[in-house]
């Protein structure tokens, strides 16, 4: 893996941001059930260039944001407060036409399951070519040629034949690498990935993030990374923001994290993951409970019956999002940094 | 390295969330299962407590409700006896074929001269024993068929299923046609199992279907792993699990037999009996008259359309609640 | 694909197989036997001791099927007694299949027509109104007996309000025939107003024989694009920014009609069972009316070319769906 051996972008701070969101904040009404916040406060910043991982444990709102960006949430049942300004132009206020001219041009995503994220019924080819006919607005017989490109260029082999197939008749991994080839087709300038990796196999799993990871550094695309897989993050993301409960309760530069997490729960979750460089035998700590167990942010912090180290404020007051030096801690009794 | 999480109330709310998420902008919003959902609930727990607050299900329960009281209250209620020729001095086969209403019979009698309003209740009763008789033995042959080559595969399963796919291809209608044209000396009897007969293969099919799935899911893998016996295996895990298909579609073929079981007397292939009147065959019956006396054919189909529409609003609202699919 | 052409067709054997000896023991059965079904049950005890020695029935049972098959594939069934008495009973198929097959052509039409539109529409609102209006519609039109309904359009659109003609195929216009489909032939042969007379009769029982099948397709293409709606490449189409015409065609739509295909095509076969009571009603001169006439005057030899022919077509229609739908679905054809 040659890409490890170039030097880590971290974010930059002097560039303007290309997605700021800002409060982002979802709420699911549904008839005769009680409202259901799925984002509660969320805000992040993505600079060109930069890779910004949403980390956390299903239901913690990671994909409900990716979602509410992209303008993909369901028209009704749900409300969506806040703000998402992309190069100046808040998305979350768009009308729903212009924000379809957006998508697969300025914005583009890659889902989870390649073959259910893939229409059966209709060649790789013209799944490549719709995108290029909307937004270029060329004919199908000229993008051709460039959706040709496109495979070659995410590494499907015999691109030319795989034009003609169906997906079911591709692997696994490559079913992700033509839907890369799709959000990449108009050369979106963010890119948003919502566990692209987690439907493969192991090692088809560390070619993918390769070729995300060469992506990104050739064409210059922002990416947002969602996963719940700390392996991923620490191989591809700038900055990593820890969700749970729909908030964020720790932010930070990747390297700094993963040395000294400060949040009880990012530490649990780099205790509970087998480490290469751990000691022999050491044992896995998984962190006790389930998101069943949150308590409500509005009066105390939701992860507190999970913790490892709760104090009596944690069950009676709301920990605010604390920001200082490039990091960004919500926690009244933060693991002490052991270097 | 996924994180450490047991399936939990919130996560799976947040995934139905995303789930109804991915139908995209101005999608249709799909039904959220209720909240007071705990996990581990049993399929039909949870398909009852939707079920309370479904109107459709209310609606068709309540029809098969009054129907089935009136089957059973029908000839203490009738005013006069369905078969007594009551006001045969009133026929005048030019003049006046069928006796319009006067005292003591409001809705007229039929044309020879009989009750219209108590051979109407009275007709729930063979009614509801046609919808009955042929579900239960359309349940039965199916049952024993889809047992056979759900359990065994192989040649059984082969034989028996090659045998369903031709009675499946004939159209049902005109199977049951076909078996009523069997009967030398046609009655009630021949109707049910001319009804019932279009059904087997039905059943068999659907539970050899849920069967066949079953054989080689994790649960009956399990217990032949522990060494249970085949005919426990069959019995206490594989059948029940295979009920609820079997629960909805007998529903809809309450339903299917009573509106078959019409058409057979349509067709002169009925019971001829009429005495004891059941509404399919006073509608088939009425085509002499339907010109002159539409109504002879009006009440009992707006009876067995009430009645069929209930028994459809029950087993389609079922259908709903038992499927796994739609528990979103 | 032509595996599956080769292997569907070889089941096609079977189940046709299968099919005639049902149908063999079926005539057997009948009360009188194979000997009343092809004499009628007026033949003298001479004629039948004849036709029995004639016909081996005193030879053992795998003869007679041969012999069965045989007369089968020669199409001898025998002369009707009772629907056209002293016609050959495959005649009385042949001449009258066209009409049969321009009822159902319509009805279907008119079903699908219908249909496919109106699921579409019902799924995108799910849950609205017009959704509600039209499942319990649906739901009501498979609760009333078909032949009824017949009548009710009968009496009311064309007994009472003379808007449609009340039975037959067509008016009495001198019309030329060339292949017997009464509205093909009028424009075949110029002769309009006899198409526009054939198709005034086909309002009604297409309508009456339209509602089955429209509840039948209505419910699956609903069902089908609610499903097709969740879906994630419905999803990921979006998220490419596609316009909503696109997404609708080339997305939703074109992976919810699969299933309804298959319903079209079994809805086809069925559309016989309706059309017995259908044709009966308005005294339609198909198979329809032809097998309620055998049925009610139990004439078997027309009953057993009728019911033999139904079923191969249902067999066929069949065979043609699933090799449609491996045409049309890719996960099939490239297997």
């Amino acid at each position: 893996m040659t890409a490890t051996a170039t030097t880590p972008r971290t974010g930059r701070p002097g560039q303007e941001p290309l997605l700021s969101v800002r409060d982002l904040r979802v709420t699911f009404r549904r008839q005769g059930e009680e409202p259901f916040t799925a984002v509660d406060g969320v805000s992040f910043d993505v600079r060109p260039g930069q890779t910004v991982g949403l980390v956390g444990e299903s239901g913690c709102g990671k994909s409900v944001t990716s979602l509410a960006i992209m303008g993909l949430l369901p028209a009704r049942g749900n409300t969506v407060e806040g703000t998402a300004t992309y190069d100046g132009t808040d998305l979350l206020g768009l009308p729903p036409d212009q924000m379809r001219d957006r998508r697969g041009r300025d914005i583009a995503m890659i889902f989870q399951d390649p073959l259910s994220s893939l229409n059966p019924v209709i060649p790789i080819g013209l799944q490549v070519t719709e995108v290029l006919e909307r937004h270029r607005g060329m004919r199908r017989r000229a993008a051709r040629p460039l959706a040709r490109d496109l495979l070659d260029r995410v590494g499907i082999p015999d691109p030319d034949r795989r034009l003609t197939d169906y997906p079911h008749q591709l692997s696994g991994g490559m079913r992700q690498r033509a839907l890369i080839a799709m959000a990449l087709a108009c050369e979106p300038r963010l890119l948003i990935a919502d566990e692209p990796t987690t439907a493969l196999d192991v090692t088809i799993q560390a070619q993918i993030l390769r070729l995300l990871k060469e992506l990104v550094e050739e064409t210059g695309t922002a990416l947002v990374m969602i996963t719940h897989d700390l392996g991923v993050v620490a191989g591809l993301c700038d900055e990593v923001n820890v969700l749970y409960g729909g908030r964020i309760v720790e932010r930070g530069e990747r390297h700094e994290l993963f040395a000294a997490p400060r949040h009880p729960y990012t530490s649990g979750l780099l205790a509970s993951i087998p480490r290469l460089d751990g000691a022999r035998g050491a044992p896995l700590t998984p962190i006790p409970g389930s998101v069943a167990d949150n308590l409500p942010w509005e009066s105390a912090c939701a992860f507190a019956p999970r913790c490892s180290q709760p104090v009596q404020r944690c069950t009676a007051e709301t920990p605010r999002l604390e920001e200082s030096a490039g990091r960004a801690l919500r926690c009244f009794n933060p693991v002490e940094v052991t270097r | 390295m996924s994180l450490p999480t047991p399936a939990n109330r919130r996560k799976e709310r947040v995934d139905a969330l995303a789930a109804t998420a991915a139908t995209g902008p101005g999608g249709a919003l799909l039904e959220a299962g209720s909240v007071d959902e705990k996990p581990g609930v049993s399929l039909i727990a949870s398909a009852w407590r939707r079920l309370r607050r479904d109107p459709v299900f209310l609606l068709g329960a309540a029809i098969t409700l009054v129907f089935v009281v009136l089957a059973l209250v029908s000839p203490l209620i009738a005013p006069h006896d369905p078969g007594a020729n009551l006001l045969i001095d009133k026929v005048r086969p030019q003049t006046n074929p069928v006796p319009g209403p006067e005292p003591g019979f409001p809705l007229g009698a039929d044309d020879v001269g009989r009750d219209l309003l108590s051979r109407l209740l009275v007709g729930s009763q063979q009614t509801l024993v046609v919808g009955v008789f042929a579900t239960l033995f359309g349940l039965t042959g199916g049952l024993t068929l889809g047992i056979l080559a759900g359990a065994f595969g192989g040649w059984v399963d082969s034989l028996v299923m090659r045998v369903v796919d031709v009675l499946l291809s004939i159209p049902s209608l005109l199977l049951a046609f076909s078996i009523a044209a069997i009967a030398s000396r046609p009655s009630q009897l021949t109707v049910i199992i001319a009804v019932a007969a279009v059904q087997v293969p039905v059943f068999a099919r659907l539970l050899r279907g849920s069967m066949l799935a079953q054989r080689h899911s994790d649960h009956v893998l399990a217990a032949r792993a522990l060494g249970v016996t085949r005919r426990a295996v069959v019995f206490r895990h594989m059948v029940p699990n295979s009920l609820a298909p079997v629960i909805v579609q007998s529903t809809l073929v309450l339903a299917v037999s009573i509106i078959d079981a019409a058409a057979l007397s349509f067709l002169g292939l009925g019971n001829p009996n009429d005495r004891q009147p059941e509404w399919g065959q006073m509608l088939g019956r009425a085509q002499t008259y339907i010109y002159d006396s539409p109504h002879l054919a009006v009440y009992p189909a707006l009876c067995i359309i009430v009645v069929a529409l209930g028994f459809t609003l029950m087993g389609e609202s079922l259908r709903e609640a038992l499927d796994p699919k739609s528990r979103r | 694909m032509a595996r599956f052409i080769i292997r569907r067709l070889l089941q096609m054997v079977v189940v046709v197989f299968v099919l005639s000896l049902m149908l063999f023991f079926w005539l057997r059965s009948l009360p009188g036997g194979t000997v009343s079904a092809i004499l009628g049950e007026r033949a003298t005890p001479q004629t039948r001791a004849a036709l029995t020695k004639a016909l081996g029935l005193d030879q053992p049972v795998w003869v007679q099927y041969w012999r069965f098959v045989e007369r089968a594939a020669h199409g001898e069934f025998g002369t009707s007694t009772r629907v056209l008495p002293g016609a050959d009973a495959l005649d009385i198929f042949l001449s009258r299949l066209p009409a049969t097959i321009e009822l159902s052509f319509f009805a279907l039409l008119l079903a699908v027509v219908l249909a496919i539109p109106l699921g579409y529409l019902s799924a995108r609102r799910a849950g609205s109104p017009l959704d509600s209006g039209l499942v319990v519609t649906s739901l009501v039109g498979v609760a009333v007996p078909v032949f009824f309904l017949a009548f009710l359009l009968k009496y009311q659109l064309a007994v009472e309000h003379h808007v449609f003609p009340v039975s037959g195929r067509q008016d009495n216009l001198s019309c030329t025939r060339v292949t017997n489909f009464f509205v093909l032939d009028g424009l075949l042969t110029r002769e309009y107003d006899c198409s526009v007379s054939a198709l005034k009769h086909l309002v009604l029982p297409s309508l009456a024989l339209a509602t089955i099948p429209f509840a039948v397709i209505y419910r699956i293409t609903r069902a089908s694009v609610l499903e097709v709606l969740g879906e994630d490449y419905v999803r990921t189409a979006e998220s490419k920014g596609l316009t909503a015409r696109v997404i609708r065609g080339r997305h939703v739509l074109r992976n919810a009609l699969l299933p309804v295909v298959t319903t079209i095509g079994l809805q086809t076969g069925g559309l016989l069972a309706g059309a017995v009571l259908t044709e009966k009603v308005f005294n339609w001169g198909g198979i329809g009316n032809a097998l309620a006439d055998a049925f009610e005057g139990r004439d078997y030899a027309v009953l057993q070319v009728l019911i033999l022919a139904a079923a191969m077509i249902y067999v066929v229609i069949n065979l043609l769906v699933d090799i449609s739908y491996a045409v049309i679905d890719p996960r099939v054809r490239t297997r």
